[in-house]
């Protein structure tokens, strides 16, 4: 008997978390928001969603077969991964661009640096920026919500370019029933999401909250303080979509609480910016992507204070 | 009543149900005993019986030469059989293997001190290093040492730790409830062998018994203050509990004392009061045996140098096979090899693991939650101190401030890739302080 007791380090428990149990609180965290673009986008968006997901799903097995490593993909990570991908896009796309996109999202952005946690960009957003770069007519071709998908402009497109359209109310926008891409339409149902996600652990609110209040702030000393632009541009387009599931992604976000802070100021004052004098109406993406990349050096220089030390 | 506590820290499951009602019994006479003639951190104890010698209970069988280091006494009447190195709970070391007449003798050296009014503080540390008083909370710093303040430190507070934190383990709270008058009489005691005015007794509160219980038993004495303390590990950490109780931070590599603080175990506090009221020296502790892996868990009074494997059998034995032994909580505590090993003064607990529950489980690559960055109670960065310890790359290590690492766990803890941080970083530790050594 004696030789079968396990002699190893303390500490003897571990807490009853996984990988697994996080990335499905992600999953669960956007289910709400996906039911919605369905029922906004219709077949659309279930063609997008799928092909997405189960493009993701397949790619990670392929690639981990392939290099001879250990499968993961019940971990759940690459459904994420899909699932925001077809978030950031529109439901008019055709099945191949959401294919290509969750390819280049895994096999290129996420595995070839090694895997879950090493992609010092989101997989999902830089994805979708390529997708922009190579087909940007299938990428912004964005339907009115119905079956019968009329074509229109996004919300923060139609502010932006000043098209004279009117602009959607407030309460649609909160709701989700604008066109945009599938998943960032809800605002409403996003919060909800983060909300779970807090509640459970999965992230803290520092970055959704500095991120979106950054962007309120300068929006609305931008739009001469007008109340009503300034909420336009929190609730439409992937503002939410963006704070709260791309900007908290772990691998590519910083680990040290005041980091975080600054890197969701960078996030939202880039937003603010590129919205108001940059070309594009949107400018999330774009935005995240730069912090991600900026992310290990905020790491480095934010060390926090070690209790008892003077600094 | 306000919660003191202190930033970061983990929500471990207490798992103290089993024996928190359970009244501390005592344990089975041993008829052998095995005393390590090193139970403290610091130098080893010399052997002043000889085998054949006879000892009586509370006699001097180890004397304590350097300055850091603890007598050790026989804790029965009988005959010295064997002086050698064995397997001890902290490694091999030279032990006294006594063999009980069954008699209890006490020596003629264990006598009551007499009025605390009437004892000089230089008198109390005395006593305290006569009786081998150790930290009884699992780290065993001879407590003499702690309470000899050098001249040019200002100590102005003492606190008890009465957080027990780790979950598992009710010795603490037992004595608490069941002896709180020694409590208060041995803090009195060291208040005033250190000359300190102000004292807190810290104690968390999923114990609201023992906070009565022990208020109560203050409440004769302004100067001592017992503070209800927010249940969250490491709670009871010396460093942590002292900024709970009185926001002063230790700085980074210091002393307690060098925040004006000295902190003590109740249980450490009990055995001082016992000291001078009796006589009698550190000899016996209250411990939990405890965990799926032990058939009737209990709260014993048992004796130093008594077998692991005879206490275990007093409690009805395994509960199955046995998965993991270890001394201490589940958080900080050493898993042992085998239970053919004698209880020290430092055996806060015996917990037993079922097969199923000391599986290790297996590593995966860190997600970079920050998770372990957002609850070191030490403010560290375990994620980068780790991988730099696996790197080999311990001077980048040193500059994440390794040392500051009080071990307590809760980064391996919390991880949801289950890495081994802790066990890392210790290594990083060791490395450090191996070249430091060197170098000097
Ligand atoms: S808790 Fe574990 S997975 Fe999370 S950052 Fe720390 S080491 Fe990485
Ligand atoms: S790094 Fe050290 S002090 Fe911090 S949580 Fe881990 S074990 Fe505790």
């Amino acid at each position: 008997m004696e030789n079968r007791l396990i002699a190893s380090s303390s500490p003897h428990i571990r807490a009853d978390e996984s990988v697994n149990k996080i990335m499905r609180d992600v999953v669960i965290a956007l289910l709400p928001a996906t039911l919605a673009g369905v029922y906004f986008f219709r077949m659309g968006a279930v063609k997008v969603i799928l092909a997405a997901v189960i493009a993701a799903v397949l790619t990670e097995a392929a690639i981990q077969k392939i290099c001879k490593k250990p499968v993961t993909i019940n971990d759940w990570s690459a459904v994420v991964t899909g699932l925001l991908l077809a978030f950031n896009v529109p439901a008019s796309a055709p099945w191949w661009i959401p294919v290509i996109g969750s390819i280049f999202a895994i096999a290129i952005v996420k595995q070839v640096f090694g895997g879950l946690g090493h992609n010092f960009m989101n997989p999902a957003l830089a994805a979708r920026a390529m997708l922009l770069a190579s087909w940007p007519v299938q990428m912004t071709a964005w339907v009115k919500p119905g079956v019968d998908a009329v074509s229109t402009a996004t919300t923060l497109g139609m502010l932006k370019e000043g098209t004279g359209e009117v602009l959607p109310s407030l309460g649609d926008l909160i709701i989700g029933n604008v066109g945009g891409c599938i998943g960032e339409t809800s605002a409403l149902l996003l919060i909800i999401g983060g909300i779970y996600l807090v509640y459970r652990g999965v992230i803290t609110p520092r970055i959704p909250v500095i991120y979106i209040g950054t962007v309120a702030v300068l929006m609305l000393i931008f739009g001469g303080f007008d109340i009503t632009y300034m909420l336009t541009h929190v609730f439409a387009g992937g503002l939410m979509i963006g704070a709260i599931y791309m900007a908290t992604d772990y691998a590519s976000s910083p680990v040290t609480p005041k980091g975080q802070i600054i890197f969701a100021l960078g996030c939202g004052i880039l937003t603010a910016v590129i919205r108001k004098f940059g070309g594009y109406p949107e400018g999330v993406s774009y935005s995240i992507l730069v912090m991600n990349v900026v992310a290990p050096l905020i790491d480095k220089y934010t060390s926090p204070r070690v209790f008892g030390e003077v600094k | 009543m306000s919660l003191l506590s202190f930033r970061g820290g983990v929500h471990p499951p207490h798992y103290k149900e089993a024996t928190e009602r359970c009244k501390v019994e005592k344990a089975k006479e041993p008829t052998r005993v095995v005393i390590p003639l090193q139970q403290h951190i610091g130098a080893p104890c010399e052997a002043v019986v000889k085998v054949g010698d006879k000892v009586k209970v509370g006699q001097k069988i180890g004397e304590a030469k350097a300055f850091v280091c603890a007598p050790v006494h026989s804790s029965v009447s009988g005959e010295v059989k064997q002086i050698t190195k064995m397997l001890a709970p902290t490694g091999e070391a030279q032990c006294v293997v006594i063999e009980s007449d069954g008699l209890n003798e006490v020596h003629e050296s264990v006598k009551p001190k007499g009025d605390l009014a009437n004892l000089s503080a230089k008198e109390i540390i005395e006593i305290v290093k006569e009786a081998g008083i150790v930290g009884m909370g699992g780290a065993t710093f001879p407590t003499h040492v702690k309470l000899s303040v050098p001249p040019d430190k200002n100590v102005d507070t003492i606190i008890l730790n009465g957080a027990e934190c780790e979950p598992y383990l009710t010795a603490d709270h037992r004595l608490m409830l069941e002896n709180p008058e020694s409590i208060v009489f041995g803090l009195r005691a060291m208040m005033k062998g250190t000359n300190v005015s102000k004292a807190y007794i810290g104690i968390e509160n999923n114990k609201p018994d023992a906070i009565e219980s022990m208020k109560n038993a203050a409440k004769e004495y302004n100067e001592i203050e017992v503070v209800g303390l927010q249940t969250k590990y490491p709670q009871g950490a010396e460093k942590q509990l002292i900024y709970a109780c009185t926001k002063r931070e230790v700085p980074s590599g210091g002393l307690p004392m060098e925040a004006g603080v000295i902190v003590n175990n109740v249980a450490t506090a009990s055995a001082i009061g016992n000291a001078i009221k009796t006589g009698m020296p550190l000899i016996e502790r209250i411990c939990t045996i405890t965990g799926k892996g032990i058939k009737e868990p209990k709260n014993l009074l048992i004796k130093v140098g008594t077998s692991i494997k005879e206490i275990i059998e007093q409690c009805g034995g395994y509960n199955g096979t046995p998965g993991k032994l270890i001394l201490g909580g589940p958080m900080m505590g050493h898993a042992q090899y085998t239970d053919e090993i004698c209880s020290t003064k430092g055996t806060s607990g015996i917990l037993v693991f079922t097969p199923e529950e000391a599986r290790l489980p297996e590593p995966k690559a860190c997600i970079r939650c920050g998770k372990c960055v957002e609850i070191c109670p030490a403010f560290l960065q375990p994620i980068y101190v780790s991988a730099y310890s696996l790197n080999n790359m311990y001077d980048t290590a040193e500059k994440y401030r390794a040392l500051d690492c009080i071990e307590c766990g809760s980064c391996s803890f919390i991880c949801p890739s289950k890495r081994p941080l802790l066990q890392s970083i210790r290594v990083a530790k060791r490395e450090i302080i191996a070249k430091k050594r060197k170098s000097k």
